[in-house]
């Protein structure tokens, strides 16, 4: 006597014509705010063939085995696709959830389909759900490679003059943030030989307890490597919010970037000089 | 006497440090040092941190006495050449070490200890002794 897994697998071969025409219009009234377009149709039949496959070598219960292995990687190189087209888990997972509908109506016309419908349910719900969690496999990636881009890019050390560096810090600084921001300084501190960095916090929206501390280790760092530093761009809450929590920063701040800079040249012994009121004094 | 030789550089002497150092290494060369300023009169010590890899927390504690021996002897410390990865380890074990200098390189380490030995505040401190 054949199996309920072989059963289901020559009906769908046998139907694969009706099968694949009522899915495409289920999937159709079902996305009604998106073209179903041929591509769908395309990976429809390739599913349904995996599908065939499937049912055939594997069982219900089981989606992990090899005998389901097209059909995995079938979804989630659809699931992939739909991320990056930007359709919602719904729409995605709807792909799979449609097919229960022509399913269903070849199994009624068949005498003993109807004892399969449980087991065809069950399958077909692990296949939406395998794809759903393809899916937000595939958004989790691009929010991790996301997040790594942000690091590195949020965290520049520009040269402002010789000798002096500045850091404008831009976001909140959290533990894995202040790692790199100090060994991108002390990189540059080697690579340039600065003796002073600039640490602008115009772009840090709140300076806590945690914050102060990472600010003072980087400070703390870049004066073990002999550059000294300046805080600069203390908004006026921040200072508030700093003696508010009775934080002791030990370094000399300024409230803007351009204080900072006039320091740091005169700490270096340079002068900025207006080149027209110099001629004008020397002409008088 | 320590394996770690000591330069006389004028009035300063310089401390290459190029071997990994253990505790009794570290012990025996703040004796010599000390020692060493005593008898050349030297008014600052300059102690190249370069090659180390690791400093702990040892180590860490043994630059700043060093740092507090030569300020009772009247010289300056600076130590120089310390690796980001150093700073950084160190900076997280807590040792920020507040009382050394510290400068980038050997150049600037002389530059920083020649403009200390002939600021005014130290020369009179010098003076009123």
């Amino acid at each position: 006597m054949p199996n309920k897994e072989s059963v289901i697998a020559a009906l769908i071969d046998k139907n694969q014509q009706a099968l694949l025409r009522g899915w495409l219009a289920a999937q159709k009234r079902d996305n009604r705010s998106r073209e179903t377009n041929a591509p769908t149709a395309d990976v429809a039949e390739q599913f349904l063939r995996h599908l065939a496959t499937g049912a055939a070598g594997g069982r219900f219960d089981d989606i992990s085995t090899p005998e389901w292995a097209p059909a995995r990687e079938l979804l989630e190189d659809f699931s992939r696709a739909r991320v990056s087209q930007g359709f919602s888990p719904t729409e995605t997972a709807t792909f799979v959830f449609s097919f229960k509908e022509p399913l269903f109506e070849v199994l009624q016309r068949e005498a003993d389909g109807l004892a399969q419908i449980w087991n065809i349910t069950l399958l077909l719900d692990r296949l939406g759900l395998y794809t759903i969690e393809c899916y937000s496999r595939t958004r989790e990636e691009v929010i991790g490679r996301q997040q790594q881009e942000l690091l590195e890019l949020s965290t520049p050390v520009v040269e402002l003059w010789d000798g002096i560096l500045a850091l404008p810090l831009i976001g909140t600084l959290d533990s894995a943030r202040t790692q790199i921001v100090m060994e991108n300084l002390l990189e540059r501190i080697v690579a340039s030989g600065a003796e002073i960095a600039i640490i602008d916090i115009t772009g840090v929206p709140t300076v806590d307890t945690l914050v102060a501390q990472h600010l003072i280790k980087t400070i703390s760092a870049a004066r073990l490597m002999g550059a000294d530093c300046i805080l600069s761009g203390i908004r006026p809450q921040i200072a508030q919010t700093i003696v508010h929590l009775g934080l002791e920063l030990n370094v000399v701040s300024k409230a803007t970037m351009a204080d900072a800079l006039g320091l740091a040249l005169r700490r270096t012994e340079k002068v900025i000089v207006d080149r027209a009121k110099v001629t004008a004094g020397t002409g008088d | 006497m320590s394996d770690i030789p000591i330069l006389k550089i004028g009035d300063c002497l310089l401390v290459s440090i190029q071997v990994d150092m253990h505790d009794r290494l570290a012990m025996a060369l703040q004796d010599d040092l000390t020692h060493r300023i005593v008898t050349d009169r030297a008014r600052g010590v300059m102690i190249d941190i370069s090659a180390l890899e690791i400093v702990d927390s040892f180590i860490g504690r043994m630059l700043n006495n060093i740092a507090a021996m030569s300020r009772v002897l009247d010289a300056v410390t600076v130590v120089v050449g310390m690796r980001p990865a150093v700073a950084i380890t160190l900076v997280e074990l807590g040792l920020a070490l507040t009382g050394v200098r510290t400068a980038l390189n050997v150049d600037k380490g002389l530059a920083m200890i020649r403009d200390l030995i002939d600021s005014p505040e130290h020369t009179n401190a010098r003076r009123e002794r």
